[in-house]
């Protein structure tokens, strides 16, 4: 970005400072000025200058906001046109109790629901299968059926909010009876906007809520993608998301590498199984990981959306610029989060929000300070939401779109992670793809390594936790947390009987039957589980019919 | 020879999360530990199984879904109904200090909230195990 001579002149003078510097003596730890690295294993410099940014053109690298290769955001107008989406992910226990919370949050200025289920329904067990006791609407809410959906959304506008859901193996079941609803409301789906996360190779890899094999989930995601592009145009079919990999322990170079190889990859399964790039692609969204180290992460983000324009434009020969656009939804740490001194968790989510809203999310939950011990109870939660407000509107860093491009070291990082990503990604072709390096372990192995190493790092004290590993206080054991009620269990298991005794059986069994004859065939599953769930089957018969045909994965147990 | 401690890091319950039991497999194999892990998802029945089968002196319970006070106790009673009463059975995760009562009266000898150094567990075992060579 700038010319010769001037660069030369730079060098020259650096030199000369540089010796001055080395003359310097070590500060009281000892460390020479330059011994720093990001998370990832990026050295960082003691200072950064124009020769760091050298071989940068503005307009190829950087250019304007809502133009390619979009590093500057994917909207011309940024947080100018609209702040971004406010979305507290929750829900635990039962549908009414989740219920009254979104109308909550609602109420206090959020701008979409995010919606959490328990693990159960994660898993497309209904909340009386045995395996589902002790986890009934602990970590989310329990969803078995339509029935539950029409309570956990009543009197809310299906047609005026967005909902996001964190559902990936029966993303499909959910996304049915969301749709199932809407028309029962007479809410046509062309009218519903929200989002799927639906990325099933990331539970392979580190989030651990999959059903079925590779092959067979591969083609649900694809029958969602073409069922949604005709009939739900406004929906996000699918989250590709590094946040769950990040928590397992990846880096930020892993967290981008790995996220786009997915992305490559569910590209690739699309493409293969017929449809055309710019029917689905646009409507691809992606899920990040707003960690400790600030400007590390705002690098991360712009070198994301670069990356994926490249390949959408360059590897896919996507037309539409829309299909090149990375439009994600950021979520703070969790796994920054300590159980030590928990009100300090307030402002490493302050940090990590900064870092997202400076790397140009388009949505963001905050977590609360209460998340290494339980749920988050409702004072909690508003702290969370009020640190994106005042973000928001109080510190004026929305005022101008992608503020920290040009700085030396932000374009430096941007390109470092870049550079290491693409390495990785390289890796990943070689080995077949995102598909072929979590079946071999690959990606799992490379997470474990960085995870170990992480841990190892603060277990020495070369990586400082504050209230953890250093600056420590006793403390009295956390009181007034959010509880669970394990009784569920026993309430749901009554409420499911219920139901089942209310439905038409005859429609139920007719509806699996042909839902079993679909899944035996090719024909896309979408209409066949609409069906079902409009006439009260569960969530788990629904899976159940699609784990007699498709048959369950097991992972490994390696470490 | 030293008998070395033989470890089972299970997942009981229905969460994915196992970065932490990942971490402490290998922080107890590299101490010189023989490990197995169960991988996740696993019933009390199984764990308590393959605690059995593996003739197992810890049982290293890890859960992040708040199902601990259901699942731990159940992997305790198992135990004791094959006859390894014995086993030194810890666990850890997403668990608040209100429920640890409960879990020490329900046989979980030691629970290692978040932010436990590794060295502390590993020590905690070196120390508790009855088992002689």
């Amino acid at each position: 970005m700038y010319d010769k001579g001037t660069i030369g002149k730079l060098k020259a003078a650096k030199s000369i400072w540089q010796e001055r510097v080395d003359r310097i003596p070590p500060g009281k730890a000892g460390k020479s000025y330059t011994d720093r690295a990001t998370t990832s294993g990026i050295d960082v410099g003691l200072v950064y200058t124009p020769e760091d940014v050298a071989d940068m053109d503005y307009m190829r690298d950087l250019g304007f906001p809502g133009e390619y290769p979009y590093t500057r955001g994917y909207q011309a107008t940024m947080y100018r046109g609209r702040l971004w989406t406010m979305r507290q992910y929750a829900g635990f226990a039962t549908v009414e109790e989740s219920n009254k919370r979104y109308k909550y949050l609602l109420s206090q200025g959020q701008t979409g629901l995010s919606i959490a289920f328990d693990l159960p329904t994660q898993l497309g067990l209904d909340a009386d299968h045995p395996l589902a006791e002790g986890e009934v609407g602990k970590v989310g809410v329990s969803v078995s059926s339509l029935a539950d959906l029409e309570v956990l959304f009543d009197g809310i506008p299906l047609d005026q909010v967005s909902t996001s859901m964190t559902i990936n193996a029966p993303a499909a079941v959910l996304l049915a009876m969301y749709i199932a609803l809407a028309r029962r409301r007479g809410i046509s789906p062309d009218k519903l906007d929200g989002t799927i996360q639906n990325d099933i190779l990331k539970e392979y890899s580190s989030r651990g809520t999959y059903i079925f094999p590779p092959a067979p989930s591969m083609r649900i995601t694809n029958d969602i993608f073409a069922y949604c592009s005709s009939e739900v145009p406004n929906w996000n079919t699918i989250s590709i998301s590094g946040y769950h990999m990040r928590e397992a322990g990846c880096t930020a170079v892993q967290e981008v590498a790995f996220t786009l190889a997915d992305g490559i990859a569910y590209v690739d399964a699309a493409i293969k199984a017929g449809l055309d790039v710019d029917s689905f692609a646009a409507r691809l969204s992606f899920f990040f990981n707003a960690h400790n180290n600030l400007l590390e992460e705002v690098a991360k983000f712009r070198a994301a959306r670069r990356m994926w324009a490249h390949i959408m434009k360059e590897r896919f020969h996507a037309q539409n610029p829309k299909s090149m656009m990375l439009r994600f939804h950021t979520q703070t740490a969790g796994c920054t989060l300590t159980s030590q001194q928990p009100d300090n968790n307030i402002v490493r989510v302050t940090l990590q929000a900064l870092a997202a809203v400076l790397g140009g999310t388009q949505s963001l939950h905050t977590n609360s300070r209460d998340e290494a011990l339980s749920l988050p109870t409702e004072d909690s939660v508003r702290i969370a939401l009020r640190t994106q407000q005042i973000i928001g509107f109080e510190s004026g860093v929305t005022d101008t779109v992608d503020p920290l491009a040009g700085s030396f070291y932000i374009e430096a990082m941007t390109n470092r992670i870049e550079e290491e990503a693409w390495k990785y990604i390289r890796k990943i072709d070689e080995l077949g793809g995102a598909v072929k390096a979590i079946e071999n372990g690959f990606i799992q192995q490379e997470i474990q390594k960085a995870s170990y190493q992480y841990q190892l790092e603060i277990e020495s004290g070369k990586r400082v936790i504050v209230g953890v590993n250093r600056f420590q206080v006793d403390e009295k054991p956390a009181r007034n947390l959010m509880r669970i009620d394990s009784a569920l269990y026993e309430k749901r298991r009554a409420e499911l009987t219920a139901m089942k005794a209310g439905r038409d059986s005859t429609k139920v069994q007719a509806a699996l039957a042909r839902l079993k004859q679909t899944a035996e065939g090719s024909g896309n599953l979408m209409p066949a589980i609409i069906e079902a769930v409009d006439v009260y089957a569960t969530l788990g018969e629904v899976c159940d019919v699609l784990r007699s045909v498709f048959g369950e994965y097991e992972s490994d147990a390696s470490f | 020879m030293e008998h070395k401690i033989r470890v089972l890091v299970a997942k009981p319950g229905l969460d994915g999360h196992d970065r932490g039991a990942k971490v402490l497999a290998r922080a107890f194999m590299e101490a010189g530990m023989e490990v197995i892990y169960t991988g996740i998802r696993r019933t009390p029945e199984q764990i308590a199984e393959v605690a059995r089968q593996e003739d197992v002196d810890v049982v290293a319970l890890s859960c992040l879904s708040g199902a601990h006070n259901t699942l731990f106790p159940k992997v305790v009673d198992l135990l004791r109904e094959k006859g390894m009463g014995d086993v030194l059975v810890v666990g850890g995760g997403v668990i608040p200090d209100e429920d640890v009562p409960f879990l020490k009266a329900h046989g979980i000898e030691e629970v290692f909230g978040p932010g436990t150094p590794l060295a502390t567990s590993v020590e905690y075992i070196r120390t508790h195990v009855s088992r002689e060579a």
